[in-house]
């Protein structure tokens, strides 16, 4: 029996508790058409004695296969017996069968589930692996080795039934319960003195409640539907008329009558139906409301690091702007600035000397030209969010350009837009991307494909998660080099050994036949930069490529790169947050704020006269420090540079 | 390290087939009350009855029938079928492939068109999306013998593609099993691919949001690419344990579709079992269902630790 899988309800479970799940159900249509279905069903269950015209078990010789009309309004069953009153005796006893179930299920595995999860120890042990065993068994066979000792009692059936449902419950009871049993509101009332049972009840109780109505919505289902299958096969009751057994009957005159299949057919797929769509409405509902929660998470995830949570709640508006709104803010800046200030950019020119890198390499000819860059995400409600306004940045062969800012302030989001490989929903509303002559901003997919590796590289932040965990490290290295340059399988594996070995890791052999998992960041963020350097590219895009890495370890990152840059005379957009490194590397810099650009220019000029007050601000956090290297903005300093 | 893990879950099969085997066995003699009584029938005769006991060994303690029902049960011999006379082994061997060639070929049909609609559903969003949605849910709600009937009277009664009931042997004619076995097979695996394109398509948006996937396309890998051998690879071992509780699903499945098609498999012995009280032939098949539960999570085990290296390591 495929029982609903517990594990894909955890996230909504936090927010349960407040829901009132009921009136949510009413507003969905589906919701509310399933339950008034299911009411019906139910009324017609308690009513069936009034409603049926004659007694279901009647028998009658003349009535046999009776068509529909008159006495009988859905004819009669091969024995003569009324259909409609067997139906509704039948919703009856199916829906009691299924609840005796449900009950069974609901009381054991709650409260095992409960004890399991909340007191641990041996109990746990034990009922996690009894509940293994129970869902290890089809479930029919059970109930048929039962009943071939217990006789076909429906009622028992259902009850063993019940027992082996059990750990739908538990499973999800416990895996709730264990999450929340350490979280410290928990402890806190545990300290506060509250007993075992008033936690539970309490706070427990409350997280476990909706989860455990979704699943006695599937429960149900499945149970009415396997006890269905015992009727049709004529293991059931025969005195107590049910919708497998009229199921059955039906089945015997498939090629006479194939309309009495009809009814109890229906019925059992209805009900089925109805139930399961009235779990995943629920469980919709539920997610929709635990929705922004998550959403917040997702984009901490997809922009920065969440180093500066505070600060970037309080200092960053990303404005969620109406497609008209921003039509007029595009076409009249005046506008935009009545309702945002909006200072204009410090630019600082170029100094006099110009044209040289920091490592002495002449700039070369300009490779990327970004424009007015806007970039947008596509809100469920028809709005756009705006993430990146009016953002405009070229960078020359061999020069590196900074882009520096607090978490949130748009310029990962500008560098993907580089390379068009924003997250879903994401995309370039207004402006241009030039590089080499091409505009990115309307390149089409296929274009792209053959820009990326060959000519635009991409070094990601966090060096464990933009590896393959599946695949060799090696694996990862030779493909793209044959895909893109169309080496051969040897050839490839020499190219991607001697990369390993010029990005500096030791054992370039070993390394190339590891998994992922089985090298530290620091060698996997050099993995990242052989890949991302294995196809030449001339335009290199680094997203904060040393922040997950160890201090010492960025160090020696950081010389690699501009090793690198000067060797393969790369143009860099360099993302950071961290001004020492920008002093280390970087030619040019444009620091980012909310979605703009607010001051950009070389980086001495910008070091020896910062304008905006934001960039003040950040040299501020800085020189309370006192530290030139390692984690320069943290999150504290940020914080109080920004007050 | 691999041989190691294999014994290791294999140890735990073994103890799983001992428990259920246990449980099953005091269950089925215990609650069986007056079992020769019930064979022979009310008119037997008090002496018949005790004489029927004594002759099925009936009457010794339960250690001493369970100690010898393992010994036996341990080489292969389950005993005779109180009904039939048949040994229990013979009888449930000759129908186990065909029980178990309706399961296995339901199990890789929902495998395949799970993954091509998980994949599309999980890409195109929108409306594939929510038409897939629709139909997993449908074929997760309706129990797969109304799917069955529904094949039966559509494809085999009314368009008359089909012979609606028998099966033909595959060595007597291959066409004429093929086309015996199709409809019961599409009957399973309608709900099979339900349940694994959901898992597919959940899996499948997870793994389009890791971070390795901007990197592989960072790289000049074009999506296809991406999604078909990186994505799916690690998309495929959630798919593969909710492969593995399907095949449990439609083990049970099959005991009732095969009754629809009038199928000579398990289910068949099952059923008639089941009414006759043949406590024998019930334990066999108890027993037969768990092993091939096991072995089949077995299977799944290895496949898993082949497709993450993670667990294969650990």
């Amino acid at each position: 029996m495929p029982l609903p899988d517990p594990q894909l309800t955890p996230a909504l479970e936090e927010r349960a508790a407040r829901v009132s799940l009921f009136r949510k159900l009413l507003k969905n249509p589906v919701g509310l058409i399933a339950l008034i279905f299911l009411g019906l069903l139910v009324l017609s269950a308690i009513f069936a004695p009034l409603l049926a015209p004659s007694d279901p078990n009647t028998a009658s010789l003349q009535e046999v296969l009776a068509p529909p009309g008159g006495e009988h309004p859905l004819g009669a069953d091969s024995a003569g017996r009324d259909v409609l009153s067997r139906l509704l005796f039948a919703t009856r006893f199916s829906l009691a069968g299924a609840l005796l179930a449900l009950a069974v299920a609901a009381i054991i595995g709650v409260v095992s589930g409960l004890i399991a999860g909340y007191f641990g120890k041996w109990f746990d042990s034990v009922s996690s692996w009894f509940a293994g065993l129970l869902m290890a068994l089809p479930g029919i066979v059970v109930l048929l080795a039962a009943r071939a000792v217990l006789g076909p009692s429906m009622w028992l059936s259902m009850a063993i039934f019940g027992v082996l449902l059990s750990p739908a419950f538990f499973r999800l009871v416990y895996a709730s319960v264990s999450a929340v049993r350490n979280e410290l509101y928990v402890d806190a009332a545990r300290v506060a003195g509250l007993s075992d049972a008033r936690i539970i009840a309490r706070h427990i109780l409350t997280v476990v409640r909706a989860p455990v109505i979704i699943q006695a919505a599937m429960i149900t289902g499945i149970a009415i539907a396997i006890q269905a299958g015992l009727d049709f096969l004529g293991l059931g009751d025969t005195t107590v008329p049910s919708w497998g057994s009229m199921l059955n009957d039906a089945f015997a005159k498939i090629y006479t009558n194939p309309d009495l299949m009809i009814w109890p057919a229906s019925a059992i797929a209805l009900t089925c139906i109805a139930l399961t769509l009235l779990a995943n409405v629920m469980r919709d509902e539920l997610e929709r409301t635990a929705g922004p929660v998550k959403r917040r998470k997702n984009r901490n995830r997809d922009t920065e690091a969440p180093v500066v949570k505070a600060a970037h709640l309080s200092t960053v508006g990303m404005a969620t702007i109406s497609e008209e709104e921003r039509r007029l803010a595009l076409e009249q800046p005046a506008a935009s600035e009545s309702r945002e200030i909006v200072h204009p950019v410090v630019v600082h020119p170029d100094p006099e000397d110009g044209g040289r890198s920091s490592t002495g390499n002449p700039f070369g000819e300009e490779l990327l030209s970004v424009r007015n860059l806007a970039v947008g995400y596509d809100q469920p409600d028809g709005s756009i969010k705006v993430v990146v306004n009016d953002v405009s940045l070229r960078v020359r062969r061999g020069e590196v350009h900074g882009l520096i800012g607090e978490s949130g302030s748009g310029k990962t989001q500008t560098a993907w837009s580089v390379l068009r490989l924003l997250p879903d929903g994401g995309r370039v509303i207004d402006g241009s991307i030039s590089f080499e002559g091409k505009d990115l901003a309307h390149a089409t997919e296929n274009e792209m494909t053959k820009l990326r590796g060959a000519k635009i590289a991409y070094i990601p932040q966090e060096p464990m998660s933009n590896l393959d965990a599946s695949f060799t490290i090696g694996s990862q290295l030779v493909e793209p080099m044959r895909v893109v340059l169309g080496l051969g399988k040897a050839e490839a594996t020499t190219r991607a050994l001697g990369l390993l070995e010029r990005v500096g890791i030791p054992n370039p052999q070993r390394t190339f036949d590891a998994y992922p998992h089985e090298v530290s960041g620091g060698m996997a963020q050099r993995v990242l930069i052989a890949g991302a350097i294995s196809c030449d590219p001339d335009l290199l895009i680094a997203d904060e490529p040393t922040t997950a890495l160890d201090v010492t370890v960025q160090a020696e990152v950081l010389s690699l790169l501009r090793e690198l840059q000067a060797e393969l005379n790369m143009g860099v957009i360099l993302v950071t947050h961290n001004f020492g490194v920008v002093a280390d590397l970087c030619d040019r810099v444009s620091v980012m704020r909310a979605g703009r650009i607010v001051e950009t220019g070389p980086v001495r000029s910008i070091f020896a006269a910062p304008e905006h007050e934001y960039t003040k601000a950040l040299f501020a956090a800085i020189l309370e420090e006192g530290e030139a290297r390692g984690e320069l903005v943290t999150a504290q300093t940020e914080k109080e540079g920004l007050r | 390290m691999v041989l190691r893990f294999i014994l290791r879950r294999l140890a735990s099969g073994v103890v799983l087939i001992v428990v259920i085997s246990t449980i099953a066995f005091g269950l089925l003699y215990v609650g069986g009350g007056d079992i020769a009584r019930r064979i022979l029938g009310q008119t037997a005769t008090a002496e018949t009855v005790a004489q029927k006991t004594e002759q099925l060994g009936l009457n010794r303690p339960l250690y001493e029938q369970f100690v010898d029902w393992v010994s036996h049960a341990v080489v292969g011999d389950f005993g005779t079928s109180w009904f039939t006379g048949q040994e229990v082994i013979q009888a449930i061997s000759s129908r186990v492939a065909v029980t178990l060639s309706l399961v296995i070929g339901a199990t890789l049909i929902s495998a395949i068109v799970a993954v091509l609609l998980g994949v599309w559903a999980a890409r195109q969003r929108g409306w594939p999306d929510r038409l897939v949605q629709v139909i997993s849910v449908l074929g997760f709600a309706i129990p797969g013998f109304l799917i069955a009937l529904g094949l039966v009277i559509v494809f085999a009664i009314n368009l008359g593609w089909f012979k609606p009931t028998g099966f033909v042997q595959f060595a007597t004619s291959p066409s004429g099993w093929l086309s015996s076995i199709t409809l019961p097979v599409i009957a399973l695996a309608i709900g099979g691919i339900a349940g694994v394109t959901q898992q597919i398509r959940g899996s499948v948006i997870d793994a389009l949001r890791q971070d390795y996937v901007r990197t592989l396309r960072s790289r000049g890998l074009s999506a296809n690419r991406v999604i078909y051998k990186h994505v799916l690879r690690n998309a495929g071992g959630p798919a593969l344990a909710v492969l593995a509780v399907q095949f449990v699903g439609l083990l049970g499945g099959a005991v009732i579709v095969e009754q629809v098609f009038a199928i000579p498999g398990l289910g068949q012995v099952a059923v008639t079992a089941t009414n006759q009280g043949d406590i024998p032939l019930v334990m066999g098949l108890v027993v037969v269902t768990a092993i091939i539960v096991v072995v089949v999570n077995l299977v799944i085990d290895i496949l898993q630790g082949f497709l993450n290296p993670k667990v294969r390591l650990s």
